[in-house]
């Protein structure tokens, strides 16, 4: 017999999107049993208000993420390529339309 | 080596650059965080029982409603600040148990009955309205995670506060007896209320750690002072009036001036004697006794159910 007075629920990540056309943002973490569980809690916990029309809900297990202390040398790479950017190009006033 | 991590750490804090869960930060902030989100945490967890006690009885189904999402958004922001809470390293469950071995505090505010309709009003009005006054510069809170936590309870707090003012204004309007009944809550909300900010500034040892590292915008006396400015002005639309017969414009200031606070009684509920302390921890511990078998029940089926799926996928 699993008891989980010493075994919680897993933590789940929760995105949402709040609108028809926008990107799935994250919300929050919250902790469920199974998937259902966690859709459910979600809709409670962060949409009580109408503020989504979809929700995803990930196991936080899941999730892989960056190390904040490597950030120097995994962002380094795009750090001196100014010309990606469009202000990079020096133009005269005269063009237009672009 | 050491001190330069927190040189990096706090020149960042004093850039208003977020401090976010896996950053490096120093130990002390880490648990000073924890402390707090948590205490705070748990206050909206503990804060949802004196108005449950009067889901039942509200006046109207219009009351009773209102009262039920009310208490669900406490609901939802003691578990906002759970998970905020979580992302520097401590379990759910330990907080819970912090929580149920009377080890953690939470806002003693929650520990004073309810004992009329009216004190719902005053309750939504004062204390809210006082925890409002908190949580707003909080929302600049220089840990992530609680910063943003604190944008979505503040966001949902206003309808509190709100409707609280309504529940007292229209009793304002109604007989004597619920002039009486409206004045009678406010009287004894009041005190405790404006004890809420938590001791003076010179008695809050932590104060200038937190504000050093942002954790805290403002001071204990600098949130007062401005919640009792700003009630001063709104019992006047009420009709009613503030127990305190020092409550005085001072000019020169640019402030109301206020009466003593009853640090005695703040202290004396603070360590636990306050008149329900122990029935709120106990109500809070049977609750959480009586779903054990929810909680057995729903991972035994996620379980199951486990097993089912990689049975039928193999």
């Amino acid at each position: 017999m699993m008891s989980n007075e010493n075994q919680s629920w897993p933590l789940w990540e929760v995105f949402i999107r709040s609108k028809q056309g926008l990107d799935h943002k994250h919300a929050g973490s919250l902790h469920a049993a199974d998937a259902q569980m966690a859709m459910e809690n979600a809709r409670d916990v962060y949409t009580r208000r109408m503020e989504g029309v979809s929700i995803w809900v990930v196991e936080s297990k899941h999730i892989h993420a960056s190390n904040p202390d490597e950030a120097a040398s995994l962002y380094d790479p795009a750090n001196d390529k100014a010309y990606r950017h469009p202000t990079f190009y020096d133009l005269p006033d005269e063009v237009k339309h672009m | 080596m050491e001190n330069s991590l927190e040189d990096v750490f706090q020149d960042k804090v004093d850039k208003e650059i977020k401090i976010e869960p896996r950053d490096w930060m120093p130990e002390k902030y880490r648990q000073t965080l924890i402390r707090q989100i948590s205490q705070h945490a748990h206050s909206e967890i503990v804060g949802m029982l004196p108005e449950g006690n009067w889901i039942s009885r509200a006046p109207s189904l219009k009351r009773k409603s209102i009262l039920i999402a009310k208490v669900q958004d406490e609901a939802g922001h003691g578990l906002y600040l759970y998970s905020a809470a979580e992302t520097l390293g401590i379990t759910r469950d330990e907080m819970y148990n912090q929580l149920h071995s009377g080890k953690a505090k939470y806002s003693s505010i929650f520990n004073y009955p309810t004992l009329s309709w009216a004190d719902i009003g005053a309750i939504g009005w004062l204390v809210d309205g006082a925890a409002i006054m908190n949580q707003v510069p909080l929302c600049r809170t220089s840990f992530g995670p609680y910063a943003r936590a604190m944008v979505r309870v503040c966001k949902e707090e206003s309808f509190h506060q709100r409707q609280g003012f309504e529940i007292l204004l229209v009793l304002s309007k109604g007989t004597v007896a619920q002039k009486r009944m409206a004045q009678d809550a406010i009287n004894r909300w009041w005190w405790p209320s404006i004890m809420m900010f938590g001791p003076k500034d010179d008695e809050s040892p932590n104060t200038l750690q937190s504000m050093k590292w942002k954790i805290k915008r403002f001071s204990n006396d600098e949130l007062r002072q401005k919640f009792v400015d700003v009630c001063a002005e709104q019992i006047k639309l009420l009709d009613l009036h503030i127990p305190d017969n020092d409550l005085k414009w001072n000019e020169a200031r640019g402030h109301y001036d206020f009466g003593k606070i009853n640090w005695d009684e703040f202290w004396e509920v603070v360590k636990g004697n306050g008149p329900c302390n122990k029935e709120r921890l106990e109500t809070r511990k049977k609750a959480w006794e009586n779903g054990a078998w929810v909680r057995e029940a729903a991972s035994a089926y996620a379980e199951k159910r486990k097993q089912r799926e990689s049975l039928s996928a193999a």
